[in-house]
Formats: structure tokens, C-alpha cells, sequence
């Protein structure tokens, strides 16, 4: 079983995101993932999750949070960067609202699925205003590490 | 209210989760039962059929293909995209009680936001769902075989291609310039052996399918086996009804056995076919079958000392047999009982067992149009091909709307029958031919007045029907105080 601490770190979180706009949000958060040795090849990373996003129109949702995704061959371990962004970043919410919690999800292709239990625990905490609501207000990336450890393990 | 939810997205990881958090959130805010099936990576376990048979609609939020879509049929659904029910769960949860509330079929589920329905309302709605999947499935039976009969009529003469037989006793088929007629009945014997065919499905498909909405795949083998041998014995679809309901029961008790190991994998694939089939099978044959035979012969023998005294009487009695079952064992009787009548050269009871078989299809095609907020889709649907199947003589046409609601069709059905063959005898109608329908009509005396006789029991069926169903709407809300809309 894998736990979140195995798919995330305060290394991988980013409290202010430079990038403004969808694509290079997605390519600075997968930078973060690259220097961890957790994407082999970050380019062909970005296009799978790029496609994704043209795919389903965006990730982005009304209440503010994105999830960029995608499962890649280019993906060594199952892994969670998260960014927040200061002015918002489009994700092509359903209402034009731009999205300032991003959680970029890496997904290796194959068969071991051990990380999925984790990555839909934290899918489904983002539902919850309250989890919203801590990782806007964590001040670093610890603090947003943390917040996000508490929350999946509840 | 009670919901079951599907949700699934192309990787199986975000959206589908939020989607189903979402969903679970907002019904549980609403005071609302929901189970959630998550199609997604994590590969979460299947919803208990029992859950969806209880449910009072169903919620797709996907962004991809549902799995097993067929186990929801007839239920009442919302479909969205999984952001439209991650962003506006509330909204969606709202429109899927909406759809609850404003479909016929769950007009009782209404109630449940106010008060929680009595256990017996509950029970009926569940027996209704399990009834209505069986018919939802049997229907393409029943609209291609009957459909093709038809055409085989129309084709080759209703007479003509019933004297074809396409396949010799050594089961060679027969191509034309095989058998001695014209390429107009051969043809038309083709069409009628395809739809026989397909109707000799109807009723296994009808049981294997109610089995199947109340236990799942398991049920689906004894369920069909027991409707083969209701037709069988002869016990017609209120015999795949019992069949069906009998299977999903039976294969229901054996997954509350507690096994474990080898036993327990052995379940699925040994014990459940094997033990499931045969104490279906033997239930039909031994309980169903002997007393419907006996049934058989008594009804006949005393029909036979009925012929003769009051007419009215007799057509009434006939009219009413012929809508009890629709090809069933009481039908049967009535049919067979027309047709040596007509051997021994009476064609009045012959005219008015066939006009009473017309009306079953006839009324409720007309009810259909009359009042279509009563009906479902499929069951309007299903009520235009039954014009068609009912102007035919082929009064399955009937079936799906009896089985999916007996009680108050079948009862309407029998009036408005009774009503057309009294009414036959009256005109002093008469038929040569043992079948046909509006086929026939060259060989039908005092055709205009038959035609009227048929048309004053179409009336009575469809305004039967409809007043007892709007009745069981009616009350509904009146007992919750809720408004659901005529």
C-alpha cells in the first residue's frame, strides 16, 4: 500500500506558481516532479497530461481547485505536485473561474495500481470546503504538505 | 430518497472520486440515500443489485462509457458529465429526484423526501423494478417477433402461410420450390417462422431478466430455464413471471449460505447453475406444471357444457380468458375451445375469441396515445408497434404492458375483451379462419359491425387501464402532500 507521504512531499509543492497560464502551470509544476527523479521525461509528461486537458476540456472546477493528470510511460513513480496560484490560473472551469490550487497527478502506465487508494482519497477531500479552505491559508510548503497529509489520512 | 450513482472518468483517478464524494455530500445534505459505484481505477466493488432494485433513480456522472449499463434499465436516470456533479451536485442530486418523482413508474418514491413510505409501497415498487427489467429486455421480442408475424400476414396470406412447414420432420429447411406454393407464402411462412422464433424467446427472456435485476448473472440461468419450462407445461408469461421471481428469490437464499475457500469460489460457477437451474426447473415441473394442466382440462370441460346456453355469457367468459394471459394456459383454453367450434362449423365463437384477442393490443396502444405522461419511453414505444400486433390478432403485443404492471392491466384488459366478443356474439359475427386478424377480413360476416364491436372494447380497455393507473398516481402524493403532476 502505498501512503501519501511515498506520493508527495514539501519538496513538490509550490506555495506561489509563477506561470499564469494552463500550460505553463502544468510544465512548472512537472519541473518540480523531474528534479525528484519521479518523471523521466518531463516533455513527454506534459503532452500526455496536455492531452487530457484538450480531451475533457480542462480539469478545472467551479470551487477553485484543478487536477492535471495523466498516466505516461514517462512516469518512474506515482506522484502529487501541487502549486497555488496568487491570481488564478484558467483550467477551463465549467464558469470561467480560474483555478488557484492546482494538484498535478503523475500516474505510471501499468498494472500496479497500489497508489490509486491515495490519489481518490485526496479526490475526494477536495470536495470539502475545509480542506480547501487549510491549503489556501498553509503558509509553506510544509505547512501545505502537512495539511495535505492530515486530510488523506483522516 | 434512495439513489445509486455510476461515476467514471478515462483514467479512473480524479474526477470520477470527486464526482462520487460530491454526489455522496450533496444527497446525504438533502437527507437522501445514496450508493455510489466509482468505474474507476481503484476498482471499486460493483452496487448490490439489491441497492439498485431498491434505488429510485440513478445517477451517471461520466466522462466515459458505463460499465453494465443494463443493470439499471427501467430505472429512472440523470446523466451528467463528472464536472457538471462535481460543481453542481446539489443541482444534480435535485434533477434526479426530479426524475424520481415525475416518472410513472416511481411516482411512490415521491413520497419518500416527506415521509418513509410503508414497507409494503416499498416492496411494490421493488417487485415493479425487478418486472420492469425483464420486460425492457423481452420487448425487442416482442415488437421483432410480433412485427414479423404481422408481415408474414400481410405478405402471404394470414391462412396460406400458416399451412407451410419450412422444416421437415428430419429438420431440413425448405426452400422455395422445395414446398408446392406461391414465392409470396413462401416468403411469408419465413417471415412467420423468424417471429415465431422470436416470440418463443419472450417469455425465457422475460424470467431470465427479472431473475437478473433480483440477483444479478446467477439468476439469469435458472430465471430462463424456469420460463422454458413454463411455456413448456404450457403456464404462459404469468408463468415466466413466477418463474423469474422464483429464480432471483432462490439464487438470493443460496448467496446467504456461508461458505468459505473452494466452496465459496465454487458458488458462481458450479452451485448457482447447477443447483439454482434444478430446483427452478423442478418447482416448474412439479408445482406449476400439474396444476395448470388440471386447470386446463377443467376449464375446458366446462366451457364445453356452457356452449350453447347464453351467449352473452359465453362471450363475456371467452373475452375475458383471452385477455387473462395472452397466450397463457386460460387463453389457450378459450382459443382452442374457438377453434373446435369452428372445425365442428360455428364461426360465431371463432369471430369473437379473435376479436377479443385484437383488443388487449388495440386498448393499450390507445391508451398509450390517450395519455402518454402515464407511460414510459419504451412502453410508448412499444405501444405504437402494438397497433400493429393488435389489428394482427397477435395479442402478445399486450405482454410487456402486463407484465410490467398485472394488476391493473390485466383486470382492464379482461373487460374491455369481455365487452368486444359479448358484443361479437350480439352482432352475430362470424370468422372461417383460425387467425389473422385485420388479415382476414374477406372471411369475416358482418365485418362492419365486428369492426365496431373491436373498437368499443379498445375504448373500454384504454380508458380502464388509465383510469387505474392514474388512481395509484393519484394517491401517491395525496399521501404525502406532495404535488407530483398528471
Amino acid at each position: 500500500m502505498t501512503t501519501i507521504e511515498e506520493l508527495t512531499s514539501p519538496s513538490l509543492v509550490s506555495v506561489s506558481l509563477g506561470a499564469t497560464d494552463r500550460r505553463a502551470a502544468i510544465e512548472e509544476l512537472a519541473r518540480l516532479l523531474e528534479i525528484d527523479g519521479r518523471v523521466s521525461d518531463v516533455p513527454a509528461y506534459v503532452e500526455a497530461v496536455w492531452a487530457r486537458e484538450q480531451e475533457t476540456g480542462g480539469t478545472g472546477m467551479e470551487s477553485g481547485i484543478a487536477i492535471p493528470h495523466a498516466k505516461s510511460p514517462a512516469v518512474v513513480r506515482p506522484s502529487v505536485a501541487f502549486g497555488r496560484s496568487e491570481g488564478g490560473v484558467d483550467f477551463g472551469a465549467e464558469d470561467g473561474s480560474s483555478a488557484d490550487l492546482i494538484f498535478l497527478i503523475a500516474a505510471p502506465e501499468g498494472a500496479d495500481d497500489l497508489h490509486v487508494r491515495v490519489l481518490s482519497r485526496l479526490a475526494r477531500r477536495l470536495i470539502h470546503e475545509e480542506f480547501r479552505t487549510a491549503l489556501r491559508e498553509a503558509g509553506s510548503p510544509e505547512a501545505v504538505y502537512d495539511v495535505i497529509r492530515r486530510e488523506v489520512q483522516l | 430518497m434512495r439513489f445509486v450513482a455510476v461515476t467514471s472518468c478515462p483514467t479512473g483517478i480524479a474526477h470520477s472520486e470527486m464526482a462520487a464524494e460530491a454526489l455522496e455530500v450533496a444527497a446525504r445534505e438533502k437527507g437522501h440515500e445514496i450508493h455510489v459505484e466509482v468505474q474507476g481505477a481503484a476498482g471499486a466493488p460493483p452496487l448490490d443489485p439489491g441497492l439498485i432494485a431498491d434505488a429510485d433513480a440513478v445517477i451517471f456522472a461520466v466522462d466515459a462509457s458505463v460499465r453494465d449499463r443494463d443493470r439499471f434499465a427501467g430505472l429512472p436516470s440523470v446523466e451528467v458529465r463528472t464536472r457538471e456533479a462535481i460543481d453542481r451536485a446539489g443541482e444534480v442530486v435535485g434533477r434526479a429526484a426530479a426524475a424520481a418523482a415525475g416518472t410513472p413508474r416511481t411516482a411512490a418514491a415521491a413520497t419518500a423526501v416527506a415521509a418513509p413510505p410503508e414497507a409494503a409501497a416499498r416492496q411494490g415498487e421493488t417487485v415493479r423494478r425487478w418486472l420492469m427489467t425483464g420486460v425492457s429486455y423481452m420487448l425487442p421480442f416482442v415488437i421483432g417477433g410480433g412485427i414479423l408475424i404481422a408481415l408474414a400476414f400481410v405478405i402471404g396470406g394470414a391462412v396460406p402461410v400458416t399451412k407451410v412447414s419450412l422444416i421437415t420432420d428430419s429438420g431440413k429447411f425448405q426452400f422455395w420450390g422445395d414446398v408446392n406454393v406461391s414465392f409470396r407464402v413462401w416468403l411469408g411462412a419465413v417471415f412467420l417462422l423468424v417471429g415465431k422464433t422470436a416470440f418463443g424467446m419472450l417469455v425465457p427472456i422475460l424470467a431470465g431478466f427479472i431473475a437478473y435485476a433480483m440477483a444479478d448473472r446467477p439468476g439469469i440461468a435458472p430465471g430462463v430455464v424456469g420460463g422454458l419450462l413454463a411455456v413448456a407445461v404450457g403456464a404462459g408469461f404469468l408463468g415466466g413471471l413466477i418463474a423469474g421471481l422464483l429464480a432471483g428469490w432462490l439464487v438470493n437464499q443460496m448467496k446467504k449460505v456461508p461458505l468459505r475457500g473452494t466452496l465459496k469460489r465454487m458458488m458462481p460457477i458450479l452451485i448457482y447453475p447447477i443447483v439454482g437451474t434444478l430446483a427452478v426447473g423442478l418447482i416448474m415441473l412439479l408445482v406449476v406444471g400439474r396444476p395448470v394442466a388440471s386447470a386446463n382440462a377443467h376449464l375446458t370441460s366446462w366451457l364445453n357444457g356452457l356452449s350453447g346456453t347464453n351467449e352473452v355469457l359465453l362471450g363475456l367468459l371467452l373475452g375475458a380468458m383471452m385477455a387473462f394471459d395472452m397466450g397463457g394456459p386460460v387463453n389457450k383454453v378459450a382459443y382452442f375451445f374457438g377453434i373446435a367450434a369452428l372445425d365442428a362449423g360455428n364461426f360465431q365463437i371463432m369471430a369473437a375469441v379473435m376479436a377479443a384477442g385484437m383488443t388487449p393490443p388495440l386498448g393499450l396502444a390507445l391508451a398509450t396515445v390517450l395519455r402518454p405522461r402515464l407511460y414510459n419511453q419504451e412502453e410508448r414505444e412499444a405501444g405504437e408497434a402494438a397497433w400493429i400486433m393488435g389489428a394482427s390478432f397477435i395479442t402478445e403485443g399486450a405482454i410487456p404492458f402486463a407484465a410490467a404492471d398485472p394488476l391493473r392491466v390485466i383486470p382492464s384488459l379482461m373487460v374491455g375483451s369481455a365487452a368486444t366478443a359479448a358484443l361479437s356474439f350480439v352482432f352475430n359475427a362470424t370468422l372461417r379462419a383460425p387467425h389473422g386478424g385485420i388479415w382476414v377480413i374477406g372471411l369475416i360476416g358482418h365485418w362492419p359491425l365486428y369492426i365496431l364491436a373491436i373498437a368499443v372494447g379498445t375504448v373500454i380497455t384504454a380508458i380502464s387501464v388509465n383510469s387505474l393507473k392514474s388512481l395509484r398516481r393519484a394517491e401517491q402524493p395525496a399521501a404525502a402532500g406532495v404535488t407530483v403532476g398528471a
